[in-house]
């Protein structure tokens, strides 16, 4: 038997929707409405009234609203508190019963609040006054300590002191000419076949050896001189190019 | 006549009230006591003498402006006698049409604040997305900050405005959360006395 009440055509006229209450169902389940907007009571509330109207209690039509309404209200209890279903599945009865309580309460002061605010704008609605920007903006605040013009002058003297010279001395490095060190170098192998280079520049300093080092590949170049190192960071042997020894050296690096 | 009224010519403050009238001319929201003294370059508590003097002249049934004591300062409004005419005027855009829903959100916001959307839904039990922003629309709240945290939510506060609209002295003026509604104790009671009744 078809119920007395079609509970899917009751007229529902929410702040979110206005329209039969299948619609609205339609609507929630392919997600075109957010349950959070459906204000849940006005539709018990319009569905006891219409069942007043009937002035007969349709018992079918009563469970099929009931089903329907909680599971309405379990998808947007969801939908409101994501976070909470952990935490409110671990309450004991007798503890969700005092979290029911407790929220029940802060939302009905929050009710009456909400009452006493618009009896008082009732109350007020005869005081006019003008809303707007500020005609004139407000002045900057600039608090400053006082101060004292001595140190002022003081420092500005501090800033006003040229800086020290900088010393560039570090960078005036001299060189001795590359060509004192050819005839010198040419000087010794006159005397001798062959010498040892560290132990010649050895008392020298670090740029002189340098340019000592610089005139001994421009013999090499030449082939004034033959060279000869056994390895690596080993003395370096100076020697004339038509010594045995020297010559291999030429040939083996060339 | 460039001689000054004779009433306020015999008070010690009245240099100091005509001061003070012409800055709360200028301004468009309520001046505090601080802010009138910094401004007339003056002593709090001869401001406040003058403020008296003021609130004499300018009070309903004397004058079409009326000085009062709202949002911690003060301002001028218009006389309530003379409502009628400036609704003829213009309309009252901020408190048109608040909502069962809007006053709900605003009180929440009031006593709570500031506060985020997520917890004003929690207690209101529908989403107040569009509650807040008729709210932020009208002026009546506006953002404080976050919440903690990264991606922490927008959180709200009632403005100034909101205590003009409503004709309070100062958030304080709102009466005390306790003392509305039930207490959950009752509720609880309610909620058994109803169980009882229905499994008797």
């Amino acid at each position: 038997m078809a119920p007395v009440t079609d509970v899917r055509e009751l007229e529902l006229d929410l702040d979110a929707f206005e329209g039969p209450f299948d619609l609205l169902l339609t609507l929630l389940l392919k997600e075109e409405l957010e349950p959070a907007e459906i204000d849940m009571a006005a539709i018990v509330v319009a569905f006891v009234e219409h069942l007043a109207e009937r002035n007969e209690l349709d018992l079918e039509a009563c469970g099929e609203f009931l089903v329907l309404i909680a599971a309405l209200l379990e998808l947007k209890a969801r939908a409101l508190f994501p976070d909470e279903e952990a935490e409110l599945a671990e309450l004991e009865p007798e503890e969700a019963a005092e979290e029911l309580a407790r929220r029940l309460a802060e939302y009905r002061r929050m009710k009456e609040a909400a009452g006493w605010l618009a009896e008082r704008l009732a109350g007020e609605r005869d005081r006019y006054f003008r809303v707007g920007p500020a005609p004139i903006a407000p002045r900057p605040e600039r608090r400053l300590a006082p101060q004292d013009p001595h140190q002022l002058a003081a420092t500005l003297r501090l800033l006003a002191e040229p800086p020290p010279q900088v010393s560039l001395a570090h960078m005036s490095l001299r060189f001795p000419p590359v060509s004192q060190f050819l005839e010198r170098f040419r000087a010794v192998l006159r005397r001798r076949r062959r010498f040892d280079f560290d132990a010649e520049v050895g008392s020298l300093s670090r740029v002189d050896q340098a340019v000592a080092f610089l005139a001994l590949l421009e013999l090499r170049k030449t082939g004034e001189i033959a060279l000869e190192q056994a390895a690596p960071f080993s003395p370096i042997r100076v020697s004339r190019p038509d010594d045995e020894r020297g010559s291999e050296w030429i040939a083996r690096s060339a | 006549m460039d001689r000054p009224l004779r009433l306020i010519t015999a008070n010690p403050v009245d240099q100091l009230a005509r001061t003070i009238e012409a800055l709360l001319v200028v301004a468009s929201a309520p001046l505090s006591v601080e802010e009138l003294a910094q401004a007339a370059n003056d002593d709090p508590e001869r401001i406040e003498l003058a403020l008296g003097l003021l609130s004499d002249r300018f009070r309903e049934g004397r004058s079409g402006i009326v000085l009062e004591h709202v949002a911690g300062g003060y301002a001028y409004r218009a006389s309530r006698e003379a409502a009628e005419a400036c609704e003829r005027l213009f309309e009252r855009p901020v408190e048109r049409g608040l909502s069962q829903a809007a006053l709900e959100t605003l009180s929440i916001v009031a006593y709570l604040g500031p506060c985020s959307r997520p917890e004003i839904a929690r207690i209101r039990g529908v989403a107040a997305d569009s509650a807040v922003a008729g709210l932020l629309e009208r002026g009546l709240i506006a953002e404080a900050g976050r919440d903690d945290g990264p991606g922490g939510a927008v959180r709200y506060r009632t403005t100034p405005l909101f205590e003009r609209v409503f004709g309070l002295e100062s958030a304080a003026a709102l009466p005390r959360l306790d003392d509305l509604g039930e207490t959950a104790a009752d509720i609880r009671e309610r909620l058994h006395s109803v169980a009882v009744g229905k499994t008797a």
